[in-house]
């Protein structure tokens, strides 16, 4: 392992969890942080300058629904001000064409908006928010008309993975750059519904011929990232590409993370932006120094040849399987572990009547 | 297929900086930071939304004193990369 710790490359600010939306998928934690909680306008400013002073380039505004904080446009022109890159994850759901215009000239970079589904009957059920696809349909000729560069984020599951033609040809339909086809990944609100939202393995095969085929059908027009389902995966994902090594993600009372779901593990604690220097956290603390570099991994990790290509998975994935934050990513074929998750997937993909979803309020 | 009198530009929402904090230029877009080298710099500065590739390899040629068919190749190869990863756009002359 290397002993230097590089600075972070890209930051995600959950600037609230109040979201219109209630998914039964959404990644934040599922016990949500009050609007009491929540750092200030002031605060945040602060925390956009302590980052772009460590060395990070990108910022995520997301939530919840980052729209649904009134200083969005201020939190955007500090962001810009600090010198960052900024991206607004949004659902589009609060954003009217006066708020958007006041966000293109606090000068904000690029929109990412999420998509539950390409009809309203399939968005609004997984949303659970009535009328919601139709609004966020006007938005997204808002974001065209004023000419943000827009990323589609769709995110796939069972319910929704036979639509993924559609889905492309809708980002291809609303002009985005870019769509991130993320097939829903266990943690959280999707732990909870995992029965309901498990895709079978003729689902993911079609899928993954489709995405393929796209890739190749519309290079140079529009860029195709697309999340594989983990569960069907031979290896792990390189979560966070290396946990402490890239990206860090502060949640809306200010606690400092090194993924979205990394209190999850409960015998790490985190430190808040209110307590220490944001610097002082990334290099310092001992949460973030817990799955660091190869040193931590255990023995089947530290000899493997995809050691510094995955670095062991995902941690929170290990913690919600199999109970042991330091164990290999049960994804891996070569871990022991890996026998738990496929009795999992057998019990998902068999479930006679999956129960109904439990969404996210 | 990019053609040699393509005229490539940086689209909105994708930018150089200097990072300051490890010394370097970057490219920076939607969800994504590219390090630039000292070639990545000089196309990149050449980018005026005028010059078509084929005056930007013989710009780059005549700085660096080096054969347009050493140049154009890798100039043609570097753009068609920033297309695909959507942080170049090129219109045709």
């Amino acid at each position: 392992m290397s002993d230097r710790i590089d600075p972070p490359m890209a930051m995600l600010a959950e600037l609230t969890h109040r979201c219109p939306l209630a998914c039964p998928y959404c990644s934040n934690p599922t016990e949500l942080t009050g609007k009491e909680r929540e750092l200030s306008t002031e605060a945040w400013a602060d925390v956009f300058r302590q980052a772009a002073a460590l060395g990070v380039l990108q910022l995520h505004l997301s939530g919840g629904e980052p729209a649904s904080r009134r200083d969005l446009v201020e939190l955007v022109a500090a962001a810009r001000e600090a010198g960052l890159y900024t991206n607004l994850i949004t659902s589009g759901i609060g954003l009217t064409e006066r708020r958007l215009k006041e966000l293109d000239a606090a000068g904000l970079d690029h929109v990412q908006l999420s998509l539950q589904g390409v009809t309203a009957a399939m968005a609004d059920r997984i949303g659970g928010y009535k009328g919601g696809f139709d609004r966020k349909m006007h938005v997204a000729e808002v974001i065209a008309d004023i000419g943000f560069p827009l990323t589609l984020n769709a995110v796939m599951h069972r319910a929704n993975l036979d639509d993924l033609e559609a889905t492309i040809r809708m980002a291809q339909h609303l002009g985005a750059r870019r769509i991130e086809i993320a097939c829903v990944q266990f943690q959280g609100w999707a732990l909870i519904n995992r029965a309901q939202l498990q895709p079978s393995r003729a689902q993911v095969d079609v899928a993954k011929a489709a995405v393929a085929k796209a890739v190749e059908e519309l290079r140079g027009a529009l860029v195709i990232d697309f999340v594989p389902p983990d569960y069907y995966s031979d290896f792990p994902k390189a979560c966070m590409n290396g946990w402490g090594s890239t990206g860090l993600n502060v949640t809306p009372d200010g606690t400092v993370l090194p993924c979205h779901a990394a209190e999850t593990i409960p015998h790490l604690n985190f430190e808040k932006v209110q307590d220490l220097p944001l610097s002082e956290i990334w290099y310092n603390s001992p949460a973030f120094n817990a799955y660091r570099g190869t040193d931590w991994m255990p023995e089947l990790c530290q000899t493997c040849d995809r050691r510094d290509i995955d670095f062991g998975g995902c941690r929170c994935q290990a913690m919600a399987v199999l109970g042991n934050a330091a164990a290999p990513d049960p994804v891996c074929r070569k871990s022991e572990g890996r026998a738990v998750l496929d009795v999992l997937l057998e019990q998902d993909v068999h479930e006679i009547a999956a129960p109904e979803y439990v969404y996210r309020r | 297929m990019m053609q040699r009198d393509d005229v490539p530009f940086l689209p909105r929402g994708v930018r150089t900086c200097f990072d300051r904090v490890r010394e370097t230029e970057v490219l920076l877009g939607p969800e994504r930071v590219l390090m630039l080298d000292q070639v990545g710099v000089a196309v990149l500065g050449k980018l005026d939304g005028v010059a078509c590739l084929s005056e930007i390899s013989q710009a780059l040629s005549q700085v660096y004193d080096a054969p347009l068919d050493v140049i154009e190749p890798d100039v043609m190869a570097f753009v068609q990369d920033l297309v695909e990863k959507g942080m170049v756009h090129v219109r045709p002359h």
